[in-house]
Parts: structure tokens; sequence; C-alpha cells
């Protein structure tokens, strides 16, 4: 399905869209509407549209707003949610579905700081099989540009310290290798993984 | 019967009544007060042991009046049960020892409360007589059942597989009814989840091989008259022609029409491809197995909108108060309809605003629906109109609030049930006294008439034609339902003998009314058997009492009649009461309303309550005892009290209680009389009344209330402060409030001094 695929209201070709490529989206259709997962939400008020509201707007076929919403990847994968909805939908998991396909799509908000630190997270554990915590701290302070970086690392300055001084953060992370020994049977088998996917979901 | 009353009294001295109480004391106040003839002690009465003594007594002693002063009345039935003698309870074990503190100060006041009820038992006693049977019953135990629907057919089939006659009669050419026009039905077993067979054929099959069922079709019910075991019926068919069939007991099952959906032009409804689900059915059977096909064009549909409670839950003119309930469960089937018929691609949606699946299966079946992709919206519709070849339904979404509109091929439209019922009796009934009485059946009537202007059409045709003084139809609760108290006593009309089953009594699908059709049928069972026995069936079930009148005394008031909840008695030529002790449920209501109390039961009369009262020892005005009277209905507040005993939960040691059949059936003298004879207040307990009432005689309360509203004139004659009389309702679980009332009313007294009428 393209970018643009044209959606008619309250007719399901969104829905079944999502039943196909969305991770758990074969779920969608049996929310109950009944609210339990927005009231459990612990983050509920950084959301725009809660679990309830987004299911109901992939029923109503408003597939830009629900791809395009940053709601998703406000989840924090804390499970309340699961835990509680009484028809057992897994919603942490669709939600990370969504926000997957909508990335991949690239539908989702480029400026979402979820999403670009899930990216800058997944580069740094993709490439070498372990994390770069200095790396990763670092790509995440300098993200929003170099004086950004500066006013960030200043303003983490005394955890730095710590975390240097009790041993915590090898300054030397910076330029080691590190990593896994088979970094390239990782990559292998990432690569793998993917092209089932790809297949599987019809990309 | 035994020509003289020989009162014998016995006391138990079990259960700790021994240890509070003097036992010999109570035989004497039995002895030289209540005038009992024989009075023993035994430390455990319910015992085989005690039993005996008293059953001894009985054979070899000729006692016919027994007292027991042990436990409620309540308790161990079992044990106390005697034939052929009276029976009285003094109540010292709940109405006593438990309900007072056992302490020394405590004790004398305690002993007095014990010797009162002791007194008030013998009392009693002397004016019981052993009811007999009522010899006006009739002997026929076939059941009419009234409409051929699946409610009337299932009521006739389960009468007849029980071994009882039946004549099912049905105004239109088939049996089926409603049944008969569905495609599918909604699952009625396990796993619930996909529509079934209705089964139909099979169902008139077993009817028309029955040797027990007859069937009379295209025919109505030109009159009635009678009761239960005795009702004679005239079936008039079509071609005029009429026979008179007699019958133990009827099944109404009359069942529902559906409103109209040309009076909401907004759902567009007159646009061929707008229907009503009753129509869908039809479409969907039309289909035979093919795709459903819209019936503007013929085009197979790709896209179907539901919209559910149409006209419904409103109190706007011309709207339903109340939802079908059914509706979306029908919705649920028929979206499954097109998921069977139309491919999975076919997008079904249903517009609700509160989705009613009731019960596991219900649920299961919603999840059901869910699972075939069939598409739930919260959302209140405002339009329907063409736009092009397909319909635009304009709506409020509710999750995302936010108003948005659709397109279907197809929209149907869940219209609600009205129930098929006659004319209400006390809509029309007209009051010929000239008393205050009128008044309130006027303001009655003008609550009726807000209703009336929600012009939900109620046919004013009458089903059943009863010929009785009452009106010709089953009384009705709310917006045209038959009354029927739909968890205690679901199927019981107001009219004894006569039951009502499926929608007429409320909206319901079909595996409801199934279970109603069942239930009644039992019910009307029951009624016929027991009035072949001349006892009452409900819910003074195996009373063998019923009212009669002292004629030279009657007045022709008219009160009893026209106040009788269940229309029992008719008036005859003169204006007597006629009296059809096979409607009568024994409450005693006309006993209450009865001006010169010339009403009584064997058992049961002005006499045995008022003797009662005017046993009670009042002390001299100085005393500061003051006695309080408490009249608590037996069904529901004599219970509470029973177990705030069981509770150890005190309340004052002036108060006695007598408990009444009814509320209902208090009769004003005792008032009276209680305030003349010293009493200084005066407490009845009753049950709720109104619209979610709980009365076992259904306006019993009501009425009491009613004629307590204007108890305040005696007192004003009588120169007392109206607080001395109370009227409560009170509920079977108010364990706590009941002795609270009681305590409130002691406060009271105490701050308004006592009455000046102790002698």
């Amino acid at each position: 399905m393209s970018n643009t695929a044209m959606v008619k209201k309250y007719r399901n070709d969104f829905l079944r869209e999502v039943e196909e490529k969305v991770e758990e989206g074969d779920w969608v259709r049996m929310c109950m509407q009944c609210g339990v997962c927005a009231g459990s939400c612990p983050l509920g008020d950084a959301w725009e549209h809660p679990p309830q509201e987004i299911f109901m707007m992939i029923r109503a076929g408003k597939r830009e707003e629900v791809l395009g919403s940053d709601s998703m990847w406000m989840c924090t994968s804390c499970y309340n949610c699961i835990v509680r909805c009484p028809r057992e939908l897994p919603i942490t998991h669709i939600m990370h579905g969504l926000a997957n396909y909508a990335h991949r799509l690239g539908l989702a908000p480029k400026a979402n700081p979820t999403r670009r630190f899930a990216k800058i997270f997944w580069d740094n554990i993709a490439t070498s099989g372990r994390v770069n915590e200095l790396k990763l701290s670092l790509g995440l302070y300098f993200m929003d540009g170099f004086g950004n970086g500066i006013k960030k690392a200043l303003a983490m300055k005394d955890v730095g310290l710590g975390l240097l001084k009790t041993g915590r953060l090898d300054p030397m992370g910076l330029f080691k290798a590190g990593g896994i020994k088979d970094k390239s049977g990782l990559q292998k088998a990432l690569k793998k993984a993917r092209e089932i996917e790809d297949t599987r979901k019809g990309y | 019967m035994a020509d003289e009353k020989k009162i014998g009294a016995y006391i138990c001295t079990g259960c700790g009544i021994g240890d509070r109480l003097d036992a010999k004391q109570l035989e004497m106040t039995a002895q030289r007060d209540g005038k009992a003839q024989v009075v023993k002690t035994h430390e455990f009465l319910c015992s085989a042991d005690g039993v005996k003594t008293i059953q001894d007594d009985i054979d070899n002693d000729g006692v016919n009046r027994v007292v027991i002063c042990a436990c409620s009345r309540r308790a161990k039935t079992d044990a106390f049960a005697f034939d052929g003698v009276t029976l009285s309870r003094a109540n010292l074990r709940e109405g006593v020892i438990w309900v007072r503190p056992d302490s020394d100060e405590a004790q004398e006041t305690t002993q007095e409360m014990a010797d009162d009820y002791v007194r008030m038992a013998c009392a009693e006693a002397k004016y019981l007589d052993v009811p007999e049977p009522n010899e006006n019953h009739g002997n026929n135990l076939r059941i009419l059942v009234v409409g051929g629907g699946i409610t009337g057919m299932t009521a006739a089939l389960e009468s007849a597989r029980a071994g009882y006659d039946v004549l099912l009669v049905e105004k239109g050419p088939e049996l089926g009814g409603w049944m008969r026009k569905l495609h599918k039905r909604i699952p009625d077993r396990a796993p619930f989840d996909e529509p079934m067979d209705t089964g139909i054929d099979d169902l008139v099959a077993a009817i028309e091989a029955s040797d027990k069922i007859t069937v009379a079709l295209n025919s109505r019910i030109a009159r009635t008259s009678g009761a239960p075991g005795q009702f004679s019926v005239d079936i008039a068919t079509e071609s005029g022609s009429t026979t008179t069939e007699n019958v133990g007991a009827i099944i109404q099952a009359t069942g529902f029409k559906l409103h109209d959906p040309a009076a909401f032009p907004e759902f567009g409804y007159g646009n061929a491809d707008v229907i009503t689900s009753a129509e869908l059915e039809e479409l969907a059977s039309a289909a035979d197995g093919g795709p459903i096909k819209r019936p503007s064009d013929g085009k197979e549909v790709k896209a179907v909108a539901f919209i559910q409670d149409v006209g419904q839950n409103s109190t706007e003119v011309g709207k339903l108060r109340y939802d079908s309930g059914a509706g979306d469960l029908v919705a649920i089937k028929q979206a499954m309809y097109f998921k069977h018929h139309n491919g999975d691609d076919c997008d079904t949606t249903i517009i609700y605003d509160n989705l009613r699946t009731p019960g596991t299966a219900g649920e299961d079946f919603y999840r059901s629906g869910q699972r075939k992709e069939v598409i739930f919206t919260k959302g209140a519709v405002s339009k329907v109109d063409a736009a092009g070849d397909t319909l635009k339904v304009s709506f409020h979404d509710k999750i995302l609030d936010e108003d948005t509109e659709m397109e279907a091929d197809l929209v149907v439209l869940d219209m609600g049930m009205i129930p098929v019922t006659g004319p209400d009796p006390y809509a029309t009934l007209e009051i010929d006294t000239d008393d205050d009485e009128a008044e309130v059946v006027e303001e009655e009537e003008k609550e009726d008439g807000v209703e009336a202007e929600n012009p939900v059409e109620v046919s004013v045709e009458s089903i059943l034609n009863l010929d009785y003084r009452q009106g010709t139809d089953l009384p009705q609760l709310k917006f045209g339902f038959l009354d029927s108290h739909f968890i205690c006593f679901p199927y019981e009309t107001r009219r004894t003998g006569i039951y009502a089953a499926g929608p007429v009594r409320r909206p319901m699908d079909i595996g409801q009314a199934i279970d109603d059709a069942t239930g009644a049928a039992l019910k009307a069972i029951q009624a016929a058997e027991n009035a072949q026995v001349g006892r009452a069936a409900h819910p003074r079930s195996g009373d063998l009492s019923f009212p009669t009148f002292r004629k030279e005394g009657c007045t022709q008031c008219k009160r009893c009649t026209v106040e009788c909840p269940f229309g029992a008695i008719d008036e005859d030529e003169e204006g007597y009461p006629q009296y059809n002790e096979g409607r009568c449920r024994r409450c005693g209501t006309c006993m209450g309303a009865c001006p010169v109390r010339v009403i009584s039961f064997k058992n049961y009369s002005v006499e045995t309550i008022g003797q009662q009262l005017k046993a009670v020892d009042i002390p001299d005005e100085f005393d500061e005892k003051p006695r309080l009277m408490v009249l608590a209905c037996e069904n529901d507040a004599y219970p509470a009290l029973d177990m705030a005993a069981m509770n150890r939960i005190e309340y004052s040691a002036f108060v006695r209680v007598i408990p009444v059949r009814c509320l209902g059936s208090v009769n004003t003298i005792w008032i009276t009389d209680a305030l003349n004879s010293g009493y200084d207040g005066i407490i009845l307990m009753g049950c709720k009344k109104g619209d979610d009432y709980q009365c076992h005689f259904v306006k019993g309360s009501e009425i009491a209330h009613m004629r307590m509203s204007k108890i305040d004139d005696t007192l004003n004659q009588l120169n007392l402060e109206k607080e001395r009389v109370a009227t409560y309702e009170v509920e079977i679980t108010d364990i706590e409030r009941a002795p609270k009332l009681i305590n409130d009313m002691a406060a009271t007294i105490e701050e308004i001094g006592m009455s000046p009428f102790k002698f």
C-alpha cells in the first residue's frame, strides 16, 4: 500500500491494512471501546490519542492521522493496558507495531524525540551488537546541533563525572571498537530477519 | 370444628428465653390475662418431645387454639404445624430477648414486653378460626394461551408436555408470529458464534401433532369472565362465529409490534435502501443463500450501516422512553448475514450508543461478531440521505467526538418494540365516589396523560375483554408493558390466574421469550391446580382463607371493589360486593378499606389485630413507660426486624410489633383504637411503593400510605400531635433502619410527651 492510499471513512480498508502489516494488528477489531487502556496509561496526558481512540480512528479510516500521530511513540511499555484490557488485546505491542509501520512508511513524525532516540539506539546496537553508552549519549546530546549538544552535556556533567569516577563510563569507548565477536554474523542475521519480515508483510 | 375454643399456651424456655425471662410469670399471664385453659412450659418446644406435648393436648385435651410463646412466627414453621387448629405466635426470642440488653436495669421492661406478647397472642387466638377451602371453585385445568408467536407456542407446548390441555388462540391465519419472518435467529447454545435456524416449522409441527393442544386461528377473545379454575371465554372467529370455552388459567403472549420508522424522517425511511431490521430478515431470506441485494437496484450490498435504538431511550415526544434491548444482538446477527452471504469484504458497521449484549451468550456472540470483522462505532446518527447511488449516514462519533459521515449501500434501522396490550384499566377507570380518593385517581390520570402525549401508539383494542369490574384488560406498569414484578414475580399480572409472558412484559429476544413462556406455563398450571382445591396461588400460596363480608352491615360504598389491587371483587346489581375468591390474593386490602368493617377472613380480621393491640397493658401516664405500636408488613418489614434481632440490634422495650398480611389490610380503626387506648406512638411499616414497588400485593403499601395521609384529621379530632403516627416504606434489607425508626419514634414521644388517653 502506498503512502497516499485512498481510504474511505468507516470502511474497513485501513483496518485491513493494519491487520495485514502491523505487528498484532489483527487484534484491533476486537476492541470494545471500554476505555480502560486510556484510563490506565500513566502517560495518558501526553498522548494526543489514547489507544482506545487510535483503535477507533483505525476503524474510521483515519490513515494519515493515525500513522502521522506521535501518540504511539509515547508508549513506555509499562504494560498496564495489556494487563487490564478486558478483551486481552496486546495493546503495547500494537502501539509499537503501529509506530514501526508508520516509521517504515516514512509517515512517522520526523521530530519526535522517541523516534529519533529509537533510531540512534538501533543504529548503535545493530553496528556492534552491544550498546556503546558513550556514543549513544553523545549521539543523543548532539542530535539537535552542536550548540544544543554542549548545553545538554553541561547540564548532565555532574552525572557524567560521577559515572566516570566510579568507572561506569569508559571515556576510551569513543575510540575503541568494542562489540561482539562475530559482528558480520549479526549483520547477516538482522538482514535475513528483515527480509523475512518484508516478505511476510508484503513490503 | 370444635364447638368450644380452648386455648393452649406453650411457653418455650429454650434459646435463652428461660434465662432472660421469668417463665412462671409468663405462665401466669397466659392463664390470668390470656385466659388460656392449658398452659405449659417446655425447655425445648420445637423438639420432637415439645411438639408431641402440644399434639397430645390437641388430640386428648381438646386444645384447638394453640399459642406458641417462643420464637418468631417465621422460625420453626415446620415443627409448629398442626392440623385443624389455629396457631398464634408470641415472639419472645426475636421480638424480646434478642433486641433487649441482658442487664438488671432492663429486666423489668423486658419482662413486660414478653408478658404483652403472650397476652397479644392469646387475644388473637380467641378470635381465630380454622380456615376451610373455598367451595366456590372450578375444576378446570385447561390452559388458554393468547397469541401464537414463539412465546405462545412455547407456553402451549410446555403446558401440554406437563400433561395439561391447551387452547391456543391466534388472531392471524397461521402460527409463528415474528419468528416466522426471521431468516435465522440469535444462537441459544454454546459456542454462541453463528446465527442458527429458527426451527419454526418443527415447532408448529409439534403443536399440530400434540393431541393436547387445540389451535384456534383467525380468532380473538370476545369475553372473559370467571376466575382461576373456572374462566369462561368466548372465542370469536373472523367468520363471525363465537364459541364459549372453559379454561382454568390464561397466558397472555400477545407479543409486540415495531415502532413506526416513518415517524423519524431524518433516518430516510422511504428511500428503498433504508429498511427496518424486520425487513432485512425478509431480504436475507429472499437472497436464498446468495448475496443480499439492495432493494432499489438489486446491486449486491458491499457496505451496510446498522443504526441502533432508533426513536428509543428518549423523553422526546414520539420516541420510546425505553430501550428494546434485543436490537443490538439482532444487528450483530444480521451483520453476520452479510459476512456469510456477501463475503468478508462486505463492510458492516453498527452505530450504537449503548451496546446491550446481555449475558455470557450475548458477550460471546458480540465477540464472534467482532472476530468476523463487524465494526462497532459509538455514535449518534443525525441524518441519512441519498448521495448519488449510495446513502450517506451523518453522525457524531462519540469516541472521536466529531461530526462525521459514512457511505453505505444499505441502511438498517433498529426500531423499538411496543407491547401489544389492551387498554390499561386504570388509565380510564372512572371512580364514582365523591370522596378524596377520586382526587388521587385524577392525579394519576394526569400523570398518565403526560405519558399519553408521548405518542407511542398503544393499541386500544381490548385483548382479553375481561368481564371484570376493574376494566377489560391487564393493568400496565409503564410504557404500556403489563404490570408484573420483573424480579420477584415475573409472570404474575394483577389479575389472578392470568399470566403475561414475552415482550408484553418487557422487551426481549427469542431466548428470553422462551424462558418466559415456560415460566408462565408453570405458573398457570399452578394457579389452576390451586384453584381446584380452593386455595390461593400467589403470593400466599396454599392459603385456604378468603375474605367474606357481612351483607347486613355493608353500605355499598364500593371502596373494596375499587381498591382491590387485583380486580377480584365485582358488584352485583344492588351494588354489593361480589367476591370472586379464586381471583383473590388474600392480602386483605378490602378489609383495610372497609369503613364499616364487615370484611374478614377466618384467621385474619379487624378483631384478630384489634384485640391484640387492646390486650397490651398500658401503664399509667406517670409511669414513664410509653407504648408504641408497630404494624409491620409480614413480608418485608417483619423479617427485617427479625434479622435485626439476629444481629442483636437493640430497640425500645416500649414497642409492640404486630405483623399484618399487607399494609393495605390496615384498617384505620386500629389506629383510632390504639390512640384511644393510650398508645403514645404508632408506626406503620410497609413495602416500597411506586413504579419500582416491592409490595407483594402491588398496591397494598401505596393504598395504605394514601389512607394514612389522611390520618391527621383523626389526630386533630383527638387533639393529638401528628408526629404520633408515622408511615414508612421499609425494605427487607433495612436491618439497621427498621429498629432505628422505632427508636426515633421513642425519642419523639419522649420529646412531645405521653398520650393523654391513658386510663
